[in-house]
């Protein structure tokens, strides 16, 4: 047996244990999975923003080639659904969301009807066989226009088209806002983003001969799907298992439950045989959930030195036709909650109307309201470094919470409270790593020539791993905040970790077995990592939050620590001594101070499974299991820099440097842990420069329905990323992470809108919303000229 | 029967073996290497020829197989990314993924993996823009690309660079 590792393994660089399969082409994705006798569903979409639905001719689809089954909305109803949100913020109105349309549909990509044909192809013939007539009616894409008097209204239970109203309040913003020397109003759009995770969604579906279901789906969250299929459509959780193969990628868009979760278990219980559905990428842009889409009216009241008094905000959330699963907690407790940032800022008052539209339903992606809420700090106070003319850094640095204020509750509220950090320490590093003052000189110098850089900073904090359970119930969040980790040692003294958590790409694999081999202080390669079978891990409640390491790693630091307590008391059996004369080091049992023999891990894991010789009343067998409830949230906060160049003549952005240093408490694994933040950070970039979803206003119509018009970027559109790291561990967890997976997608959309603000600022130019494509800063730079007479 | 269901014999070798299949006339390359080959390395991320997951060589070029009709293939030799690796080890493109750690969930990988071999052959000392440019038929959403620029750039051959 190899011997015990010799250094701390949290905090190594290791790679990953699980690349080998992917990279050689072998690794197993619900796509790749076939089935003897497998069925395969196809789904009809609206191809109307609203309309009514009339007859549905399913005759010629029936008859076609292949066919075993067709039916439309009415056919199910009263038998399984309606989809229930999992997050309703208390006093929201949920409008009725059948799993099929029933009679009404209400945006261009909801399920109308279904086929189910012996091959993919032969369904889709099927499918495009369906004759519906519609009734089309008026639409609303746009927020502020939903929410207008005689704007076209989506539910009867849902007047004005707002599900949700939400307020929050501190100090008192009016009695500042008289007395300030300045207020100054800006309106932001948060644009609308597709998640676009390289594996589209897909789900097989297989009856088994013990009369339970099999649910093969690439879930961020297994054991939440299991409870929402169950309940939705009514097999007992039980006889339900769900199996999260490899997932290519979810960023919160595989955390939802959709219609096509729910139709193929029905179907597959129906026809007695395994059905399959596999979402092409149009399909995707028209049924997955979308992300961000708000307005934001931001207020913001300031003294002549640039110290914020207080600030005002009023968020309009589109979250398209349906309440989704989270949605009425996006733009509410995970947006406007968050919106002073890393600022002290004593009065704040905040509204948020969560909106329906005729639009895909928008939910969690990457960051879900935190991004949008550190757009409203960052560009509030980026606005008031330029109305006052004074240095954007300096301004940020009069403004941040004092590292002695931690534990901080920004604007006396109950319900956010960031744990720890060190803001100034953030900017130092960042500064001196980007050669601010340099580069401030740069920039000044070269605009003489006609060459316009622009340096950008944003920082950000927020909130992880929403715990401890008893306080979701207050925002009417239908789960729980724990995490739950099952550590069982062989009678080698191998482990296998049984973990609630659901990589789909971050490396859970590696790092959990870092967590658990500083523990238990046996080699990383005699620790095995399960997740994503609901038959084989207890329970769980997956990834997304970035809460896997901060709860995820805690719950197996935990139940390792009680392997190692229990192997404690048998080995002291063992060795015939006290129990509390044992210590335990470098995998071995020893007793200091005495030449006794120090007794294996590997030898007490053996005894703990023969039984021979325990202490009395010490139960066989070295199995722990764990519900880590945590007691409080750990907060990550960050500072980053980017050095841009804008062509006035194209107004193409050139990104010439982007510096990341983030502080997401205790880094288990740096390589991993910049990876996270690569990834994020050109999500963010995508958000700020590329990425929008547009609708045709008039019609409803997604004028970006497939990846030829919806601008993800490709390796030549984004810079190397720079991410360096500070570590102030959280006090809220034992392993002191705080959560790291949303970090670089919350601070690059104001990072790189305030870069190439900076960049066009000797226009005259003030305001830019995202995404800052080339025309959109061409035309910019046109109206200024015009305006300036040039 | 229409003529897109017509079915076609189809002869081809692929990662060494000579294959011969059945194929309707408008099945896609793609299909064929993952549902009737099994060989489900090779994935289908998209539905316009965007996004590189499906990359294979075909006759030593660098093709998105979403973008071939299998009853094309008659006579070529083809290599998937199963080819790459018929055994334990990878090969050096694919090590240097592990080593820079240029993959997250892995996805995009396998057609990343074919896109960097065609680059090398094409460029076998790239400057980081050339590797950029070059792989701009695949869309990675995990790793921003930094990695696997890394990845690339540790396999530029030295010296000959001008």
């Amino acid at each position: 047996m190899s011997q015990a590792p010799a250094i701390r393994q949290i905090g190594q660089p290791l790679r990953r244990r699980e690349d080998f399969k992917l990279l050689a082409g072998k690794g197993r994705y619900v796509d790749d999975i076939k089935l003897p006798g497998m069925l395969h569903m196809a789904v009809l979409r609206s191809p109307h923003a609203h309309a009514r639905i009339g007859r549905v001719d399913l005759s010629a689809a029936r008859s076609a080639p292949g066919v075993r089954l067709a039916l439309s909305g009415q056919a199910l109803d009263g038998k399984i659904g309606p989809i229930r949100p999992n997050w309703i913020i208390p006093g929201s109105k949920v409008p009725s969301r059948p799993v099929i349309a029933i009679d009404r549909v209400r945006f261009v990509g909801e399920c109308v009807a279904l086929v189910v044909a012996e091959t993919l192809a032969e369904a889709y013939d099927a499918v495009g066989l369906i004759d519906v007539d519609y009734e089309v009616l008026p639409a609303v894409t746009d927020e502020e226009v939903a929410v207008r008097d005689g704007a076209p209204q989506l539910h009867d239970n849902v007047p004005g088209n707002i599900t949700t109203i939400y307020k929050v309040r501190g100090g008192d913003y009016q009695k500042v806002s008289r007395e300030a020397d300045h207020v100054i109003g800006l309106r932001v759009v948060n644009n609308r983003l597709i998640p676009t995770c390289m594996e589209t969604r897909a789900i097989v579906a297989a009856p088994e001969l013990d009369g339970t279901l099999t649910v093969y789906i690439g879930s961020q969250v297994p054991h939440m799907h299991r409870r929402w299929i169950a309940e939705t459509v009514g097999i007992p959780e039980h006889q339900l298992r769900v199996v999260a193969p490899d997932i290519g990628g979810g960023f919160g868009a595989k955390m939802h439950l959709y219609s096509e979760d729910l139709l193929c278990p029905y179907l597959a219980r129906e026809l007695g045989a395994p059905v399959k559905w596999w979402e092409s990428r149009s399909e995707s842009h028209q049924s997955t959930s979308h992300g961000r889409a708000h307005t934001e009216r931001i207020e913001v009241a300031f003294t002549n030195e640039g110290k914020i008094l207080g600030l005002k905000v009023e968020t309009l959330g589109n979250v398209g036709a349906y309440l989704s699963n989270m949605a009425s907690g996006g733009p509410t407790v995970n947006t406007v909650n968050f919106g002073t940032g890393t600022y002290k800022i004593d009065n704040y008052e905040a509204i948020s109307r969560v909106v329906v539209t005729n639009t895909v339903p928008v939910d969690a992606y990457r960051g879900y309201g935190r991004p949008e809420g550190a757009y409203i700090a960052e560009r509030a106070i980026d606005a008031v470094a330029r109305h006052l003319k004074l240095d954007q850094v300096e301004v940020r640095r009069k403004n941040f919470v004092q590292p002695a204020e931690f534990p901080y509750r920004p604007y006396g509220s109950m319900g956010v409270m960031y744990d720890s950090g060190n803001y100034q320490g953030l900017l130092d590093k960042a500064l001196a790593a980007f050669d601010y003052d340099r580069r401030r000189s740069e920039c000044e110098a070269l605009r003489g020539s006609g060459i316009y850089r622009g340096i950008g900073v944003a920082a950000y904090t927020h909130m992880c791993g929403m715990a401890p359970s008893r306080r979701l119930a207050v925002s009417g969040f239908d789960r729980g905040g724990w995490e739950s980790a099952r550590v069982s040692i062989d009678s080698s003294g191998r482990a296998t970790i049984y973990s609630g958590s659901m990589s789909q790409g971050q490396g859970h694999i590696t790092s959990l077995s870092q967590i658990a081999a500083d523990v238990l202080q046996i080699p990383i390669e005699n620790i095995e990592v399960v997740q994503g079978d609901t038959r084989q891990v207890q329970a769980g409640h997956g990834t997304f939050n970035s809460r896997s390491m901060a709860v995820g790693g805690s719950s197996v630091h935990v139940s390792s620590q009680r392997i190692v307590a229990k192997a404690k008391k048998i080995a002291a059996s063992m060795l015939e001594v006290d129990e509390k004369d044992v210590s335990y080091s470098a995998g071995a049992f020893s007793v200091p101070g005495t030449d006794i023999p120090p007794v294996t891990f590997s030898k007490v894991a053996r005894m703990a499974y023969v039984g021979h010789k325990l202490p009395d009343r010490l139960e066989p067998g070295l199995d722990e299991t764990v519900f880590y409830d945590p007691t409080g949230m750990g907060s990550p906060s960050g500072v980053h820099l980017a050095y841009v160049e804008v062509d006035p003549e194209t107004g193409i952005v050139d990104i010439l440097d982007y510096v990341a240093v983030d502080d997401v408490g205790t880094l288990i694994n740096p390589r991993l842990a910049a990876g996270q933040i690569h990834g994020g950070v050109v999500q963010g970039i995508a958000q700020a420069l590329y990425e929008e979803v547009s609708y045709d206003a008039d019609n409803g119509q997604l004028l970006t329905g497939s990846l030829l018009d919806y601008a993800v970027p490709r390796a030549e559109h984004v810079p190397n990323i720079r991410s360096l790291f500070q570590e102030t561990p959280s006090p809220t967890n034992p392993i002191g992470v705080k959560g790291i997976g949303e970090s670089g997608s919350i601070a690059a959309p104001p990072c790189m809108v305030h870069a190439v603000l900076d960049a066009v600022s000797p226009f005259g130019i003030t305001h830019l919303d995202m995404p800052l494509t080339p025309p959109r800063i061409w035309a910019a730079v046109q109206e200024a000229r015009k305006g300036a007479g040039q | 029967m229409s003529t897109r269901e017509e079915r076609h014999t189809v002869t081809f070798e692929i990662n060494g073996a000579r294959k011969t299949v059945a194929a309707e006339a408008r099945r896609l390359l793609v299909h064929l290497i993952r549902e009737d080959l099994g060989l489900t390395g090779t994935h289908v991320g998209c539905d316009t020829s965007q996004c590189g997951a499906c990359t294979v060589e075909i006759d030593g070029l660098a093709v998105k197989s979403c973008t071939v009709l299998a009853v094309s293939a008659e006579g070529a030799s083809i290599t998937t990314i199963e080819g790459l690796t018929p055994g334990t080890d990878l090969d050096p493109i694919q090590a240097a993924f592990h080593e820079h750690h240029a993959l997250q969930c892995g996805f995009c990988t396998p057609g990343m993996v074919m896109s960097v071999r065609q680059l090398l052959k094409d460029q076998p000392a790239p400057s980081e823009h050339d590797i950029r440019r070059g792989l701009a038929g695949n869309i990675c959403r995990c790793t921003g690309y930094h990695n696997i620029v890394r990845a690339v750039e540790s396999l530029a051959s030295k010296g000959e660079q001008s």
